[in-house]
């Protein structure tokens, strides 16, 4: 431990930590911009700025080590007038496009001008104007609002081991890019939407879908059904001011119903279809010996990272589609007979924690029931966005039921939207199929994973060796392990986004810390609604819904039939790394 | 080649110093074609001139050798040939007059006067090398080698090359060297001036697996180029200095960092790497003394802020060269998060004067703060120009019209700008400061790694400022707010005022967003940028308030505030002039003489085609 003074008041701290941290136990909020602790740090913004007393010049406090005796002073005239000239030196790049930003009240920026109280610039001069990129089907980036702050690069680089974004040219024109500053569409990027999630301005942001679905909504001609996927209803809340985690699970149904949608579906009769389909397979590998591991491929930023990094697992990815998908094909097919609807006017919307949703539904394989089977995807935000826009309050709504016949899930799908969640559903049925006996404790604890974890599974004569990753980095270093032979798997979970889909890259943007852990910690929390509503279901495995049981018995026969394959199955490319040719062998559709 | 026994049979300490003092003006006996094979005198056809002298000694059957060296320093007269004994220097060389000096000088013996160019001074003077003094005022230690010695390692071991090395492995401990390069008061030449000795014992403490020496060869100031021509020249000097640095500090493995723009420097370091592999020199069980410590090149892609350390380790790992905040500081966690000593070139290559001459005699020379010789580029309004080896403490007025040999054209010193774009402008005040790294950062400025360039009273300050800002500010990485968007914001206001559109309040703005950068930046790129902002604020404001205030440049270099002026020699004060102006800017009277009031002007130039005696001159009309 050493000791310091801070503003004249005594803190002792562990050595290492920055005098940025040894403030804040002190209860003195330094500002930052491009810090996030554990994750960017590279003291590049100069907002943190303090003076030490001895130092010739000003110290940006989030990397400087704290040492014995020394004293600090975070509010001297000097100190607060250099990071209020910070701030203007950022503002006099930047387009003052506010009023019209989706980042609008809820960006670190503005946050920082109206907390040093800018009024009027005293430094003005040219701007950079660079080229948008909205090329890409799930991001779209405006790099004249980009501050440089480099938490992009980080989480790219070092949470999901992608690396797309880089620094790109030098001087007054220097910034964060692809490479030479190209389109994303022209990357390996997997989609996942974490760089949205920490830019601390509107810099990046999702492609817009609420135009389209607006538009099919006043269609009379379209019938419009949407499909809520698990973690919306632990997320949306935040949006009108409920505590983090709270399930809303009626209010949401009632205000779907209420923006227009014909039919309000539940994605978690998708991801219950799933878990059969995908403990069918893996029953059968079990029986031939493999390929294992099988890999889940609900996560289409995962199966896009695996189909350019390790292009050579693409057999392992399970052929079963995602529960997006799998619900696209069956509206479009089983709900559209039993309702007798011509599917050709079926819209289909899923409102999703997001953006990579909105590639997996234009792949081309996605196509089974002879039309686009989901038409739109709508992110956690654009939902909310469209709410405010209706000026639907959730909090003043009843509950109300999902629609039948794709509206009931069991609690093996409500949890598909937490990590480890699509592993513990598929273990709960898989359990019962294999050894043919009840699963009485069906929480599987030991698959509640934060960032990667493998747990050995008895199941009859089976030890099933199973792992959960958490974002892409996590799953190449499972990856490594796995061709170094160091560890072998029969099945393994990869999700893309912290603490799994309730952390997706679609999902509110919450800036009121600049701490990575504490970022991810918030998402999880989200996670904890879907447990609860897991424990309150009546039935909590996926092969005991009466709904799914239904649509075997009318529709799809059996899981593995042949018309499941057909409708529910999938495969693979393996992709070249930049090229104007990406695709090395297509998949069979 | 190397017996442990040979450092017994070195020369006594005092003499050898004498002897290395005098290296560079001492002519050898024997007769030598001497030729400069510097960068710059190889892009004034130096190759063919070379080809002219071989082809001429062979025809009359001389076997005499050519040596071609590095630099000799005088760049603005090459091609250049000496040919000693005599120790004769012909400059600005044509491949036949290169034959002539070989049919009468070297065969018949006869001193080719007509070739003997250059200046008014007194031939004698001129004509041998040891008497100019250009070369006799400088005290030549570090470049020592660069004139005499090829750079090739037969030739540098002639010249006591690699004893230093030798004597170290065999006689010294890493402390004892340590302790040596402490007492001598070496300081970092690059720029920061740290002392050298402290930086090693940091990197001999500091614990590590492995550990890397880098020597720091990317030389970006516009006009500096002592680097480049130490590794042109005696590449091996800084290779012992760089093994020298290994054994004392512990590291087994070091790197040169040259950037790709020298090729000739990268080419005759990797020379110098293989011979001194050839010869046990780096590799395993050096000198069989059981040190073993290895040299690599790498080149650099000739960014200016890979000079500075971290972000040259950064562009060595392979990345962007961004600089990375200190601490750590490199010699804790450097190159592959490893201890890393970095060292410039001019440093280690003195390394083995020291150990050679013993850091006593080093740290005679110089002044009590700054031990040694600098070299610095003089370059700019100054005869001679090319590379200056002094004493630190020597005054700039010795440099100018001593070395320099003065202003050309009898025109009137103004200032001189050091340490290239990080560094300052001094003023005609400063002529007989002492130079050394205190001094100048007084007066904000700094040594640098050693640019000085001179002007005259037709320099234009504010012009200057622009000029060095504008190049820190492309060459800014981006990665800190204040260098990327504020010395963009600075670059503006000095575009606005030589454009004649400043604000009344720019000089304040100007001061206080320069020192703001200097105190909020990342990396020593970005806190030096506004000096010369600074500096020339402060020495040179009169010049800011007329182009500003008056829309009138002094020195007329900048476009678009070049107005008419009235010569007042020539003038009769006829007053037509005045009659026909139509922006009412001339006044004055018969008794007075008239003026031309450049904030009226217009630069209509109607009464610079109507005098009648060609009296007014300038103020071109601007294209905007």
């Amino acid at each position: 431990m050493l000791k310091l003074w801070i503003d004249n008041q005594v803190v002792e701290v562990e050595e290492g930590t920055s005098v940025l941290e040894a403030a804040r136990k002190l209860g003195i909020d330094i500002p930052t911009l491009c810090y996030l602790k554990d994750l960017n740090a590279p003291a590049a913004c100069r907002v943190c700025l303090v003076q030490v007393e001895g130092r010739p010049t000003l110290d940006a406090s989030c990397i400087l080590p704290a040492q014995e005796g020394m004293r600090v002073h975070t509010n001297t005239s000097a100190v607060l007038a250099a990071r209020k000239q910070m701030i203007e030196l950022f503002l006099s790049d930047h387009p003052f496009e506010c009023l019209t930003c989706e980042r609008n009240l809820n960006c670190e920026l503005q946050r920082l001008a109206k907390r040093y109280g800018i009024r009027d610039l005293t430094v003005a001069g040219s701007r950079n104007h660079f080229a948008l990129d909205d090329l890409s089907p799930s991001v779209v980036r405006e790099p004249d609002k980009c501050v440089r702050c480099r938490r992009c690069v980080a989480v790219c680089e070092y949470f999901q081991s992608v690396g797309i974004y880089r620094m790109v040219e030098r001087s007054f024109k220097a910034i964060v890019g692809p490479a030479y500053n190209g389109s994303l569409m022209e990357t390996p990027c997997i989609y996942c939407g974490q760089c949205i999630t920490v830019c601390p301005t509107g810099a990046l942001r999702e492609q817009d879908s609420t135009a389209a679905v607006w538009e099919a909504l006043q269609d009379p001609d379209l019938h419009v059904i949407v499909q809520t996927a698990p973690a919306i209803r632990a997320s949306i809340g935040e949006e009108f001011g409920y505590p983090v985690g709270t399930l809303v699970t009626g209010q949401m149904v009632a205000a779907l119903r209420r923006l227009g949608f014909d039919r309000v579906f539940d994605d978690c009769f998708g991801a219950d279809v799933t878990v059969m389909e995908e403990a069918k397979e893996l029953m059968e590998r079990l029986e031939s010996g493999g390929p294992f591991p099988q890999f889940t491929s609900c996560c289409p930023s995962w199966v896009r990272f695996c189909e350019s990094f390790y292009p050579q697992f693409i057999n392992n990815l399970s052929e079963v589609k995602s529960p997006q998908q799998i619900f696209g094909a069956l509206a479009k097919t089983y709900y559209a007979q039993q309702a007798g609807i011509n599917p050709e006017n079926i819209f289909c919307v899923s409102v999703m924690p997001c953006v990579s949703k909105k590639y997996e539904l234009l792949r081309p394989e996605m196509k089974a029931s002879g039309f686009q089977d989901v038409d739109a995807e709508l992110t956690t935000r654009e939902f909310a966005q469209m709410l405010f826009q209706a000026g639907i309050d959730l909090k003043k709504l009843p509950e109300e039921e999902f629609d039948s016949p794709l509206g009931y899930a069991s609690g093996a799908g409500v949890i598909f939207g937490a990590t480890g969640g699509v592993m513990e559903a598929a273990l709960r049925t898989v359990y019962e199929w294999v050894t043919g006996k009840e699963l009485i404790d069906v929480e599987y604890h030991e698959v509640r994973a934060l960032e990667y974890k493998d747990a050995e599974i008895e199941m009859g004569k089976h030890r099933l060796k199973v792992a959960v990753a958490r974002g892409t980095g996590a799953a190449r270093r499972l990856i490594e392990a796995v061709l170094k032979q160091q560890k072998e798997y029969h099945f393994v979970e990869v999700m893309a986004c912290p603490a799994g889909c309730v952390g997706g890259g679609g999902q509110p943007i919450y800036i009121e810390t600049n701490d990575w852990n504490e970022q991810v910690a918030h998402r999880s929390r989200r996670a904890e609604g879907l447990y609860q509503q897991d424990r309150l279901k009546k039935h909590r495995k996926s092969h005991e819904n009466p709904a799914v049981i239904r649509l075997y018995e009318d529709f799809l026969g059996h899981p593995g039939s042949p018309l499941a394959h057909r409708l529910l199955h999938t495969g693979y490319n393996a992709r070249r790394l930049y090229s104007p040719e990406p695709i090395l062998t297509k998949a069979k559709t | 080649m190397f017996s442990k026994r040979r450092s017994e049979e070195m020369a006594p300490v005092d003499t050898l110093w004498e002897e290395l003092k005098h290296a560079h003006i001492a002519s050898p006996a024997e007769r030598w074609i001497l030729l400069c094979g510097g960068l710059p005198c190889s892009s004034t056809s130096c190759c063919e001139v070379k080809k002219a002298t071989q082809d001429e000694l062979d025809k009359h059957r001389l076997s005499l050798e050519i040596k071609e060296i590095g630099c000799i320093g005088d760049c603005s007269e090459g091609p250049t040939i000496i040919v000693y004994p005599e120790g004769v220097i012909y400059r600005k060389l044509k491949p036949d007059l290169a034959r002539e000096i070989i049919r009468e000088h070297v065969k018949a013996g006869n001193i080719v006067e007509r070739l003997l160019r250059g200046d008014p001074e007194p031939r004698e003077e001129l004509r041998r090398r040891e008497k100019m003094p250009f070369y006799r005022r400088q005290s030549r230690l570090v470049l020592r080698n660069c004139e005499v010695v090829k750079p090739d390692i037969e030739d540098y071991m002639k010249h006591r090359g690699y004893s230093a090395l030798a004597y170290v492995l065999s006689q010294m401990t890493p402390e004892q060297v340590i302790k040596q390069v402490k007492l001598s008061g070496l300081r970092g030449r690059g720029g920061g001036g740290f002392p050298t000795g402290l930086k090693w014992e940091h990197m001999l403490g500091s614990p590590g697996e492995e550990k890397y020496v880098i020597c720091n060869g990317d030389e970006g100031d516009p006009g500096a180029f002592m680097d480049r021509n130490l590794l042109e020249g005696d590449p091996h000097s800084v290779l012992e200095g760089m093994i020298i640095a290994g054994y004392a500090t512990g590291a087994g493995q070091g790197f040169i960092y040259v950037r790709a723009e020298y090729p000739l420097a990268v080419r005759r370091s990797m020379q110098a790497i293989e011979q001194a592999r050839e010869n046990n020199l780096l590799g395993e069980d050096i000198l069989q003394t059981g040190f073993s410590f290895d040299v690599e090149l790498r080149t650099g892609a000739g960014a200016f802020v890979c000079g500075e350390e971290t972000a040259l380790i950064s562009s060595l790992q392979g990345s962007r060269g961004d600089p990375e905040p200190r601490p750590p500081f490199p010699v804790q966690s450097g190159l592959w998060n490893l201890p890393t000593l970095i060292n410039n070139v001019e440093t280690l290559a003195n390394i083995p004067i020291i150990l050679l001459c013993g850091a006593d005699s080093f740290a005679k020379i110089g002044t009590a703060g700054s031990r040694g010789t600098k070299v610095f580029a003089l370059a700019g309004k100054v005869r001679h120009t090319g590379l200056v080896e002094v004493p630190f403490g020597t005054t700039l007025r010795e440099i100018i019209y001593k070395i320099g040999g003065g202003i050309p054209g009898d025109k009137t010193f103004k200032a001189a700008q050091t340490g290239g774009p990080s560094g300052g402008c001094l003023g005609e005040q400063h002529l007989d400061l002492p130079l050394d790294y205190d001094s100048l950062l007084d007066i904000g400025s700094m040594i640098g790694s050693g640019g000085l360039i001179i002007m005259d009273e037709d320099t234009c300050m504010v012009d200057i400022a622009r000029y060095y800002l504008d190049f820190t500010q492309d060459e800014s990485c981006g990665k800190c707010t204040p260098c990327r968007v504020g010395t963009k914001r600075l670059l503006e206001i000095l575009t606005r005022i030589t454009h004649g559109e400043g604000q009344e309040d720019d000089l304040e703005r100007l001061e206080y967003w320069g020192r703001l950068i200097k105190n909020t930046a990342l990396c020593g790129l970005g806190r030096s940028a506004a000096n010369p902002v600074l500096s020339t604020l402060r020495y040179f404001k009169s010049e800011y308030v007329a182009h500003i205030r008056d829309h009138y440049c002094p020195a007329g270099v900048c476009e678009r505030l070049n107005r008419p002026r009235i010569n007042q020699e020539i003038c009769r004060a006829c007053g037509l002039c005045a009659r026909i102006c139509e922006a009412a800017a001339i006044s004055g009277s018969k008794e007075t003489g008239y003026r031309i009031d450049p904030a009226l002007c217009t630069a209509c130039q109607r009464c610079l085609e109507e005098c009648p005696f060609e009296a007014i001159t300038g103020g071109e009309k601007v294209h905007a």
